[in-house]
């Protein structure tokens, strides 16, 4: 019971801690893509994947005092600051099973910005299109982010990566 | 290119909520009469909200025309001829309307996290498959199907057109709160919705609201508020969502272990092995869903045929407030012990549901880029985000309200007759 919940603190636990709501959103969601036993449900938003089910549960998570919301003005918005608190840790501790390969996945993806993780989660969107299509399709639904060809490249680049290093071997 | 054909006559159709739909597309009236779209009278909009709320009963296809009707008084009344606007995307947006939800079900919320399935996977596959409404669909050109799924996907690049489909303030919510609190009978659902759509105006990338529309705006963001709590997240349809995801989960069981089954589930098999083909997925309907409770009910296995019994006798679990603290889930161990123990298994019979199991959009103004808010038109030609010109929003949208419930069949552990000390420690524990 609560497994959905404590995958999500997992994933936290993992990265230490996530700045900004966005960027805990594509993490969460190119771990999905990744095959690791995420199940929150994602659809296609103004930003990209984005997942009204992950952010009840985050805030879920925050009510309980398993995760620790800190709030901070930035010049015209606000950013969120996550990291797991003693409960947190506590709470987990219910819950005896591993995801291997996660740990690895989030740390990667953490050292990462949320711009760019937005080319990733795009990318992993429309993944059942050929490459080209995919160029032609961030160049229409992310317009205003100017993502450049080389840009691009490196997000696939990656992607790569991630799919030969964190490879979920264990199913939840 | 189509000449976008008109019936001679334009047909209506009653509707309770809008009181009349107008229909006078000839492929608007088309895609109503395929079979995928038909289906839709066979799935409630509200899954298990009618054994709440008894007059729930109503189904997608009523909201699907709905929808179609918003769009078509937003497009042909306040959007033509605006800047902003490309009038060539009519009849796609009508169609997008139309067809949002065709995609969805029988108890969609319970088969999709159960069999792990996405009904926008299926409204996709219907409008690119080889349907009715698929042909229907190709008297335009032979990629406007592709056009409408990507409108309803959220990836279509006119973002305008999307926006009046999906976003904080779009046809589609503003038909089920109307509808839904029409049929459910409640008094909180209402708000102006032709005042909102007479101040709607069209932008480069989203629809925006004339800031003198703000109040009625208001009363549509209270809306969506007070039907999430007391009609959407009802405690009573979370208890009848269990029953039903449980009954899944055991027939799924019960399969793969080789049980004979009575009554053979020949229309689950391909989702209960992962496979599931278009033509699997449009067979199935509440109809039948129900036809299998109902017959599930003189079953051998105990735990199948109890389950079916509560929901189609409406014998559902209560519940108690859980509230998942560290002491409360060494609480929630021991009490799958004593369920154990008590020969009741805590697998089907106590389940802790979370306001996350079923996300519902609160308005939410503050984000970093993920989903546009609500923008106000100023006189001045100036967007301001809603909360910032609305004290009411304001004061709803930054509270968090969560909740967690823990299911279970008081009647079981009622009944002392057998297993009198454990079930009575389990009672005292539930009872706090």
């Amino acid at each position: 019971m609560l497994t959905e919940h404590a995958k999500v603190m997992k994933a936290l636990a993992a990265a230490g801690e996530i700045v900004g709501r966005k960027k805990l959103q594509k993490m969460i969601y190119i771990a999905k893509k990744l095959d690791f036993p995420f199940y929150e449900k994602f659809d296609f938003h103004f930003y990209g994947p984005y997942s009204e089910e992950l952010t009840c549960r985050i805030e879920e998570l925050c009510a309980l005092g398993f995760l620790q919301e800190e709030k901070e003005k930035k010049s015209g918005y606000v950013q969120y600051r996550y990291t797991l608190t003693e409960a947190g840790e506590q709470f987990l501790r219910h819950y005896d099973w591993d995801m291997p390969g996660l740990d690895e996945c989030m740390q990667t993806m953490n050292g990462q910005n949320a711009r760019f993780l937005e080319l990733v989660s795009t990318i992993l969107y429309f993944e059942h299109l050929s490459k080209e299509e995919v160029k032609e399709k961030i160049a229409v639904v992310k317009s205003k982010q100017r993502y450049t060809e080389e840009e691009i490249e490196e997000a696939y680049a990656y992607i790569e990566a991630l799919r030969s290093r964190c490879n979920p071997k264990a199913r939840v | 290119m189509y000449s976008g054909g008109q019936l001679d006559e334009e047909k209506v159709f009653k509707d309770p909520v809008h009181r009349y739909i107008h229909v006078r597309d000839k492929l608007i009236w088309d895609l109503i009469g395929t079979k995928e779209f038909q289906r839709l009278r066979r799935i409630k909009q509200l899954g298990t909200t009618y054994l709440t709320f008894h007059g729930a009963e109503h189904s997608r296809f009523n909201h699907s025309l709905g929808v179609y009707e918003i769009i078509r008084r937003i497009i042909d009344d306040v959007f033509v001829g605006r800047d902003h606007w490309d009038h060539s995307e009519r009849l796609l947006c009508l169609c997008a309307a139309l067809l949002h939800d065709l995609g969805h079900g029988p108890f969609s919320h319970s088969f999709e996290k159960v069999f792990r399935l996405d009904h926008e996977d299926f409204t996709r596959a219907i409008i690119l498959g080889d349907t009715e409404v698929n042909a229907a669909l190709r008297q335009v050109d032979d990629d406007f199907p592709r056009r409408v799924a990507e409108v309803i996907a959220k990836t279509y690049p006119n973002k305008l057109v999307v926006s009046l489909i999906s976003s904080q303030i779009d046809a589609d919510r503003m038909d089920y709160l109307l509808r839904d609190a029409y049929y459910t009978g409640v008094s909180y659902g209402y708000f102006d919705m032709e005042r909102i759509l007479r101040v709607m105006r069209p932008r480069e990338d989203q629809v925006v609201i004339k800031r003198s529309g703000m109040h009625a705006v208001e009363d549509y963001i209270m809306s969506r508020y007070q039907m999430y709590w007391q009609v959407y997240f009802h405690p009573v349809t979370r208890s009848a969502e269990v029953i039903l995801t449980k009954i899944l989960h055991r027939a799924k069981k019960l399969y793969e272990d080789g049980y004979s089954f009575q009554t053979k589930p020949v229309h689950f098999l391909s989702f209960f092995a992962g496979n599931v083909a278009l033509d699997d997925y449009l067979a199935l309907d509440e109809s039948i869903i129900l036809f299998y409770f109902q017959q599930w009910q003189e079953e051998q296995d105990p735990i199948l045929r109890d389950l079916c019994r509560r929901f189609v006798r409406r014998r559902l679990f209560k519940y108690t407030e859980f509230h998942p603290t560290n002491d409360q889930m060494a609480k929630l161990i021991e009490l799958t012990g004593l369920f154990r123990k008590a020969g009741i298994d805590p697998d089907y019979y106590l389940v802790v549901d979370s306001s996350s199991d079923l996300p519902y959009d609160f308005y939410r103004p503050g984000e970093e880029g993920e989903r546009l808010p609500i923008y106000l038109l100023m006189p001045n030609g100036e967007l301001r985000e809603l909360s910032r010109e609305s004290v009411l929003v304001d004061a709803i949208s930054g509270k968090r309200r969560t909740d967690h419930k823990l299911y279970f069949p008081a009647d079981f552990l009622e009944d002392l007759s057998a297993k009198r000390t454990v079930k009575k420690a389990i009672l005292e524990i539930l009872k706090g």
